[in-house]
């Protein structure tokens, strides 16, 4: 419920959590993991990105306390993620595959 | 119904016919009230969500069309105060956390300070921001300005050009119209969504000014803190937001070469 309050201690925990990640995105930044692996998939990318959502997670569980929330507040927060969702996949889903339905195999955004 | 209207002649007549005085009459009791304004709260935050996100969505569209152009432009800035700044503001989001905690237990003297802090490391926040704008508006990388010019630069220790491209190929991209006007765009995003996220800090700063004079003055109990937690809320979610314009706008292109 909303009377929780929350130990120091998990505070600290969360913030000691953020540093690590802070430093572990800055070093992975620095290595190519693309060239390490032999691949063209945006690893760099994608570990950099983990870590971030894996850090915004931490900040909306325990210092925004959604994890001791209402039910109510739960499905607002999880809403407005889900529909952020929804923005990037139908818009990158036009963007990426329009020049498949083009009768010319060409006409997306250049 | 006697608690209709707060003010401090019916707050001293709330107190002695039993009822909060901070509890407006249209709320059956304290909790939930309290659970009103926190779910008020996480619909304008849901709105920030989107409206951030839009943000997001145009760096992702022009970031996977000028890939090359992006990863050469973020080079140029200087990760190190991005770095400095991204733990500055954890800094200042662990004692938002400990002055709501503080007002949760009811503690006016920890909670001011932990205000304080707040505003001293979001006023630190923003000033790394001008130091960094201060420094692109000398090299020129101002997008709206009629000397904007971007050149690849060498790395200041290993003395490389980035991505591995040759001096010549350096050279001819200054004059380049559409490899400049591509790094417009990746500074005008730069600008817009660094900025946004400043403003959303200043704002954040106005509102912590007033909430810890009246925290001094006694406003706030472990009764009644709702505007302090509300305001963490936000405090956190513009902290959020920081979290990933760091390594987008940073650290995209931070290997020995193009990956």
């Amino acid at each position: 419920m909303s009377e929780h309050v929350v130990p120091v201690r998990v505070y600290l925990l969360v913030f000691a959590a953020r540093i690590a990640g802070t430093l572990t995105t800055y070093f992975a930044a620095t290595v190519d993991m693309e060239a390490m692996f032999k691949t063209s998939f945006p690893l760099n990318s994608l570990v950099a990105l983990t870590i971030a959502v894996t850090k915004a997670v931490l900040v909306i569980l325990f210092f925004m306390h959604v994890k001791y929330s209402t039910r109510m507040t739960k499905v607002v927060v999880v809403a407005g993620f889900f529909w952020l969702g929804i923005m990037l996949t139908i818009t990158m889903s036009d963007y990426l595959f329009r020049a498949l339905g083009s009768p010319i195999g060409v006409g997306g955004p250049k | 119904m006697s608690e209709t209207v707060i003010s401090p002649d019916s707050r001293e007549e709330a107190l002695h016919s039993g009822h909060h005085p901070d509890l407006q009459h249209h709320f059956d009791d304290m909790e939930q009230q309290k659970e009103a304004s926190s779910l008020g709260m996480w619909v304008f935050l849901a709105q920030e969500i989107m409206f951030f996100g839009g943000l997001f969505l145009l760096y992702l569209i022009y970031r996977m069309n000028y890939y090359q152009v992006f990863s050469l432009a973020s080079s140029s800035i200087d990760v190190k105060w991005g770095a400095i700044n991204t733990v500055v503001l954890i800094g200042s989001s662990v004692t938002m956390a400990m002055a709501v905690h503080s007002a949760q237990l009811g503690h006016r003297k920890l909670l001011v300070l932990f205000l304080i802090g707040t505003i001293i490391l979001g006023g630190t926040f923003l000033g790394i921001k001008a130091v960094e704008y201060k420094a692109k508006y000398d090299e020129q990388h101002i997008p709206g300005m009629d000397n904007f010019k971007f050149v690849p630069e060498r790395d200041k220790e290993t003395g490389k050009l980035p991505n591995g491209i040759s001096a010549e190929a350096a050279e001819a991209y200054a004059h380049n119209t559409a490899f400049q006007r591509n790094a417009r765009i990746f500074f005008s995003l730069y600008f817009v969504m660094t900025g946004t996220h400043a403003l959303h800090m200043i704002v954040g700063i106005g509102i912590l000014i007033p909430m810890v004079i009246l925290a001094w003055k006694g406003r706030y109990d472990s009764s009644y803190y709702t505007p302090v937690e509300n305001f963490g809320l936000y405090w956190h979610f513009v902290d959020i937001v920081w979290i990933f314009l760091f390594p987008l706008l940073y650290l995209i292109n931070r290997t020995p070469h193009l990956g």
